[in-house]
C-alpha cells in the first residue's frame, strides 16, 4: 500500500471563547498575570470564566490516499474549515499530528494574497510566488491561467476594480493551475455563475484524474456526489461518517433535516408576513396519519396541515397554502380550498381551526417550507406568512422500492399512476 | 516578490511615484540642517552640516523604516497569515527589503549632494555594503522581536513610532559622538546604531573610525538577529490563531 497523501492522527484544535481574539491580551493584562504569579506562585482562582476552551476539532483520525477526491460535508461550525486550515499549514493543531506528503495548493478563501492595487497580471505572479512557484513556472502557465479565468481584457486593471465574480475566477484559476500534489478548496465556488462553477468542478475532476489528491468543502451535495469517490461528514469537530458519498450524504441530509424541522409553530410573532391583518394566522402544525406532530414525511404518503387563525373581517375568506423548496424558494405546489368542493370557509368572526389532509404527498425527497395565505374572496391579502413549518420528505422504501433516492433532480413532483402493458389483441390506438 | 509588491503598491495612484522615496530623507535633512545646524549650531566634525547629517540619516532611516515596516508587517497582512501558507519570516524580511530599496534611492541623492560639496568619497565606499548589511541585520532582529510582540500585544504598535523617536536622539545622527563627554561615551556605544552611524560617516566622509564602537555594533547585530529569529520561530505557530 502506498503511503497516504494526508494522514491525520488524534487531531484536535482548541480555541478559547470569550474574547474575540483569544490570546490578544494587552501588555497590562500580561504584566498583571505575571505579577500575580510571582506574588502568589499559584494560578489565579478567579480566571475569567469567559475563556472557556472550545474544541473546533477533536480526536480526528483520517487518512487519504494519493489520488483520492474527498468531499468534506457538515453544518456550519462543524470544523471543516479548521481542518483545511491545519492541512494547509496555516494554523497548527493543539493536539495530534497531521502529515502531508506533497505540495499543497490551497484555496481557503477567495482571492487571498491578492493585492487590490495590483493588476490581474501582477497578482497572478504574486499569488503564484506566495504558493511557492518560481517566476519561470508561473510564466509557463500564465496563458492557461488567463484563458481559464476568461479575463484577457482585464489583465492590466487593478483587481480592486474587479467584480467579485472576476476575483474568484482569477483566484481559482491560479490555485488550480499550480499543479499541486494536493489541492485543498474551501467553499469558494458559491460565487461565480453556473458555467464557471461547472468549469471549476471540471478542473478539479481533471486535477484528480492526474493522480492528485483533492479535498474540498462544499454545501453543494450534487457536486460532492458527482466529483468525489469519498465523502467525510464532520459534526462538532468529530468525524461522524466516512465512506461512499451517496450513503454519507443521505445520512447527513436526513439528520440535518431532522434537526431543523419545525413541524409546529406559533405564528403570532412571525416576522415575514404581509396583509392587512384583519385576519391573522395564530398557529400551524404538521401532523402524521395518527394526528401526531411530525416533521418528516414519506414520499406519496399522507400529510395533514393544521391551521389556527382569527378573523375580524366581514369579507368571505379564501384559504390557501403553498409548498416551497427551502434552498431556492421555488413554489412546488399549491393547495387551495376551492379544490375541495365540499369546503366553504365563508365569513368568519373569531377563531377557527382548519385541517387540510393530503393523502399522497407528491413531493420528491428534500426539505420544504410552507407559505400560508389568508385572502379575501377578492384576493386581497389579509395575512400571508412565508417560509414556515419546515419539513422533510424521504423515500419510503417499503412502499416504493427504488434503486435511487428520488430527489428534485428527477423532477419536482412524482405522481403515482396506473402502469400496465397493453395486450396485443387490444389495439393501443385505433387505426382507421 | 513581496518586496516588489510592497514597492509597486506604495506608489500606485501617486503622481510623483518613486520620487517620494527620496523626498523624505531630503526633507528631514533640510529640517535638521536648519534646526540643529543653523539654529542650535551643533558641531559637525568639520564637515558641512548637511553632508554630515545626511550621512547619519542614511543608516538611521534605513534602520528605523525597516524596523517599523517589519514590526507592522504581520498585522497589516493578517489576511495572508490566516489564509495562505508560506514561511512567515518572509513578511518582516520583505519590510526590511523595501527599506533597503529606499536606502539605495536616497543614497543616489546623497552622491549628488557630495558632488555638490565636492567631497566625493574615496575607497571607503567599499566598506558600505557590509555596513549596510549589518544595519539591515540589526533592524531585522529588532523588527522580528517587535513583529511577534505586535501580533499578540497591539500596544506595541503604538510604542514603535515613539521608540524610534527616542532612539533617534540616542543615536549620533544630528550630533557628532565627540559632543558627548568622554566618560559617557561607553553608554552611547551600547547602542549598536552609534557604531554603525559612525562607521557610515567615516566610510563616506573619510572621518576617523571609532573601531571600538563598530566592533560592539558588529557583535550586537548577529546577536539581535539570532534572538529575533529564535523568538519569531517560537511564536510563529500561534500567529494565525492570535492575529
Amino acid at each position: 500500500m502506498t503511503a497516504p497523501a494526508i494522514h491525520v492522527q488524534q487531531l484536535g484544535k482548541q480555541y478559547r471563547l470569550g474574547t474575540a481574539a483569544p490570546l490578544t491580551r494587552t501588555l497590562g493584562e500580561a504584566a498583571h498575570a505575571l505579577l500575580r504569579r510571582w506574588v502568589h506562585a499559584a494560578p489565579s482562582r478567579h480566571a475569567p470564566a469567559a475563556r472557556e476552551p472550545f474544541w473546533a476539532l477533536r480526536d480526528l483520525d483520517l487518512s487519504i490516499a494519493p489520488g483520492e477526491v474527498v468531499g468534506l460535508i457538515g453544518r456550519n461550525g462543524a470544523g471543516k474549515s479548521t481542518l483545511l486550515k491545519i492541512l494547509a499549514r496555516v494554523v497548527y493543531p493543539t493536539t495530534g499530528r497531521a502529515l502531508i506528503r506533497g505540495r499543497v495548493g490551497s484555496l481557503l478563501e477567495v482571492g487571498t494574497g491578492f493585492h487590490p492595487e495590483l493588476t490581474g497580471r501582477e497578482n497572478i505572479f504574486l499569488n503564484g510566488a506566495l504558493l511557492g512557484l518560481r517566476r519561470a513556472e508561473i510564466r509557463a502557465r500564465f496563458d492557461e491561467i488567463v484563458a481559464f479565468a476568461e479575463l484577457e481584457r482585464f489583465l492590466d486593471t487593478p483587481v480592486k476594480r474587479y467584480s467579485s465574480g472576476m476575483y474568484v475566477r482569477l483566484a481559482f484559476a491560479v490555485a488550480a493551475h499550480l499543479e499541486p500534489e494536493i489541492l485543498i478548496v474551501d467553499e469558494v465556488l458559491a460565487v461565480g455563475d453556473a458555467a464557471f462553477q461547472r468549469k471549476c468542478l471540471g478542473r478539479m475532476g481533471e486535477v484528480a484524474g492526474h493522480g492528485r489528491t483533492v479535498l474540498f468543502v462544499s454545501h453543494n451535495m450534487t457536486a460532492v456526489r458527482n466529483l468525489c469517490a469519498r465523502a467525510v461528514w464532520l459534526d462538532a469537530g468529530r468525524l461522524v461518517r466516512d465512506g461512499e458519498p451517496a450513503a454519507v450524504i443521505q445520512a447527513y441530509l436526513g439528520r440535518h433535516a431532522d434537526a431543523d424541522a419545525r413541524p409546529e409553530m406559533d405564528l403570532r410573532d412571525w416576522p415575514i408576513r404581509r396583509g392587512t391583518g384583519e385576519a391573522r394566522l395564530l398557529r400551524a402544525r404538521l401532523l402524521d396519519a395518527g394526528g401526531r406532530v411530525c416533521g418528516r414525511f414519506t414520499r406519496l404518503g399522507p400529510l395533514t396541515l393544521e391551521l389556527e387563525f382569527e378573523s375580524r373581517t366581514r369579507d368571505e375568506l379564501n384559504l390557501s397554502a403553498a409548498i416551497t423548496t427551502t434552498d431556492d424558494g421555488l413554489k412546488v405546489l399549491q393547495l387551495a380550498h376551492q379544490d375541495s368542493p365540499g369546503f366553504v370557509p365563508g365569513v368568519v368572526f373569531g377563531r377557527r381551526k382548519v385541517r387540510v389532509e393530503v393523502d399522497r404527498l407528491p413531493l420528491q425527497c428534500g426539505t420544504y417550507h410552507w407559505n400560508l395565505c389568508l385572502h379575501t374572496a377578492a384576493l386581497d391579502p389579509l395575512d400571508v406568512v412565508q417560509d414556515v413549518l419546515r419539513f422533510t420528505v424521504e423515500d419510503d422504501l417499503a412502499r416504493s422500492p427504488r434503486p435511487f433516492r428520488s430527489t428534485r433532480e428527477h423532477g419536482l413532483c412524482s405522481l403515482p399512476a396506473v402502469w400496465r402493458y397493453v395486450h396485443a389483441e387490444e389495439p393501443a390506438y385505433a387505426v382507421q | 516578490m513581496l518586496v516588489w509588491r510592497d514597492i509597486t503598491v506604495r506608489y500606485k495612484q501617486t503622481v510623483m511615484g518613486a520620487v517620494w522615496a527620496v523626498v523624505q530623507p531630503v526633507a528631514t535633512m533640510l529640517i535638521f540642517t536648519l534646526v540643529f545646524g543653523r539654529l542650535a549650531r551643533l558641531p559637525s566634525d568639520g564637515v558641512p552640516y548637511p553632508v554630515f547629517v545626511y550621512a547619519g540619516l542614511l543608516p538611521w532611516l534605513l534602520f528605523s523604516s525597516a524596523v517599523t515596516h517589519a514590526s507592522l508587517s504581520l498585522i497589516n497582512q493578517a489576511h495572508l497569515l490566516t489564509k495562505v501558507y508560506f514561511p512567515r519570516l518572509f513578511l518582516p524580511a520583505a519590510g526590511v527589503g523595501v527599506s533597503l530599496v529606499d536606502f539605495t534611492l536616497s543614497f543616489g541623492v546623497y552622491c549628488g549632494l557630495l558632488a555638490w560639496y565636492d567631497r566625493l568619497p574615496g575607497a571607503g565606499v567599499l566598506a558600505l555594503p557590509p555596513l549596510v548589511a549589518l544595519t539591515a541585520a540589526t533592524a531585522l532582529g529588532v523588527g522580528l522581536l517587535l513583529a511577534s510582540l505586535t501580533v499578540q500585544y497591539r500596544d506595541v504598535k503604538h510604542v514603535v513610532p515613539f521608540l524610534m523617536q527616542i532612539w533617534l536622539f540616542l543615536s549620533p545622527v544630528v550630533y557628532p559622538v565627540t559632543l558627548v563627554p568622554e566618560h559617557w561615551r561607553w553608554l552611547l556605544n551600547l547602542n549598536p546604531l552609534t557604531g554603525l552611524i559612525g562607521a557610515h560617516r567615516s566610510a563616506l566622509l573619510g572621518l576617523p573610525l571609532d573601531a571600538g564602537a563598530l566592533t560592539a555594533a558588529a557583535a550586537v547585530a548577529p546577536a539581535v538577529l539570532a534572538l529575533g529569529v529564535w523568538n519569531f520561530r517560537r511564536m510563529e505557530r500561534r500567529f494565525a490563531d492570535v492575529v
